[in-house]
């Protein structure tokens, strides 16, 4: 195996500013898309637990889609195809003067498809409830509207922050997928040293890096907020 | 946007076949070597042997950190500068996907096997087995039985995730539709279609597992 180890080049310079453009394009892509995944997500998981059929129907045909799909074939429907969808003078700014094509293209892909994962667990953070609380809430003459906002959601919520925690490192590891439409994130800038240097074995063990560390902060921020926000008494969630 | 044009799709029917039969053999095969491996990394963490569980624990945590694009790119990369020689890219893939499949079925299958009570495990060595026999006629084969439908679960998964191939040019489904798409300026009819094919794909076989997991838990 002969292979010329040179750590230096991550840190000379174009290559470390590409590494942390690199970064911040990743972060910036998940947070937004992020966002987009919880607030959708939550809505489509309360309308999945709702009495009425219709809403239901629509809300679980959302999930089954978008879960059915893999994300890199919608990744490119997104990017290529939606531009050519919708109304012309829509597709026309959209392929012409939106600010930022592939990262916009990306967040929407990302956050509606991270969306039908979130609410699946909004669903069952809701269905763990038990049903006593509902009816305790409907008794008390809140109507089920207020049932939801006051009672059913915010419990829900602390049920589920240990899976939405992973759900948000999912979307962080699968913004790598934005590389294929052209988002300079993490991964595309560590191949890109690659093609220019021959350094693969630093350029990707420097990614992997970045990976590992932003999801062990994550991963121990999130046990701090999943502490606080426990409900006492509620599960047996305490890891052994 | 002109009409829906099926043409496009039949005239280059063989060709995405084939995309299919590499994506398939693909999903089978590093469903095949990962589930293997996730079993001997559970019983590693299941062991009372410290550095087996560490090994083990490290392994899953690692590999559960990385996107699988990083998986794919680093073994595409390695696998030759290991090997000395060319390697075709389905190797290196297949490597790396067993590699990163195997710490999620390494979890599906530690719950499965602590799933099944102690007693029969006891009831194992009362009859004379050792820990081993015990494992691989009582525990294993009710654990397998147990987390079927978890385990098909990760593989539709698995197969969803096959389509990231695109990235090292390997011709699976994916790919091939992305090729015939640009080669005849088709983007809308293959991408739908490519769309439509996975959807009924890992539907049925999500609808299929649903069943299965009633018929199991009965």
């Amino acid at each position: 195996m002969k292979y010329n180890w040179n750590w230096g080049i991550l840190f000379t310079d174009p290559y470390f500013g590409w590494l942390v453009s690199g970064i911040e394009w990743t972060l910036i892509v998940s947070s937004i898309a992020w966002v987009i995944a919880f607030s959708l997500g939550s809505l489509v998981g309360v309308a999945r637990t709702v009495d009425s059929r219709p809403v239901r129907a629509v809300a679980t045909a959302y999930v089954e889609l978008f879960r059915n799909v893999p994300l890199l074939v919608q990744m490119f429907i997104w990017f290529y195809l939606v531009p050519e969808l919708v109304p012309d003078d829509l597709g026309r700014w959209m392929k012409r003067d939106m600010p930022f094509p592939e990262a916009t293209s990306a967040i929407l892909c990302l956050g509606t498809y991270t969306a039908s994962r979130v609410a699946e667990q909004v669903r069952a953070g809701i269905e763990s409830i038990p049903v006593g609380q509902r009816m305790a809430g409907l008794a008390m003459g809140l109507t089920v509207p207020q049932v939801y906002r006051h009672l059913l959601v915010p419990v829900g919520y602390r049920i589920i922050v240990p899976p939405l925690t992973s759900e948000f490192l999912t979307i962080f590891k699968n913004s790598s997928l934005a590389l294929t439409i052209g988002v300079g994130e993490v991964l595309m800038q560590a191949r890109q040293i690659e093609n220019y240097t021959f350094q693969g074995f630093e350029a990707f063990t420097a990614a992997t890096l970045i990976y590992v560390v932003v999801t062990l902060i994550v991963v121990f921020a999130m046990h701090k907020v999943e502490t606080k926000t426990r409900i006492p008494g509620y599960g047996v969630r305490r890891e052994k | 946007m002109t009409g829906f044009d099926f043409g496009a799709i039949v005239n280059s029917f063989p060709y995405l076949a084939k995309g299919m039969q590499l994506s398939l053999l693909l999903t089978g095969l590093s469903a095949l070597g990962s589930i293997v491996l996730g079993t001997i990394l559970a019983l590693m963490r299941l062991s009372g042997v410290r550095l087996f569980q560490w090994v083990g624990a490290t392994w899953v945590n690692f590999f559960r950190s990385l996107p699988l694009l990083l998986v794919i790119f680093w073994f595409y990369f390695l696998v030759p500068v290991i090997a000395q020689r060319q390697v075709d890219a389905f190797q290196s893939a297949l490597i790396g996907f067993v590699l990163f499949e195997a710490a999620y079925y390494c979890e599906i299958m530690r719950s499965g096997i602590l799933s099944i009570s102690r007693g029969q495990a006891w009831a194992g060595y009362a009859l004379g087995l050792r820990y081993s026999q015990a494992m691989r006629f009582i525990v294993l084969p009710q654990a397998f039985r147990n987390m079927l439908p978890v385990l098909l679960t990760q593989t539709i998964i698995l197969f969803q995730d096959t389509s990231l191939v695109f990235v090292v040019g390997l011709a699976d489904f994916m790919t091939s539709a992305v090729t015939v798409a640009q080669r005849d300026g088709r983007l809308f009819e293959l991408y739908v279609f490519c769309a439509l094919v996975y959807f009924v794909m890992c539907y049925g076989a999500s609808l299929y597992v649903k069943n299965l997991q009633k018929k199991i838990h009965r």
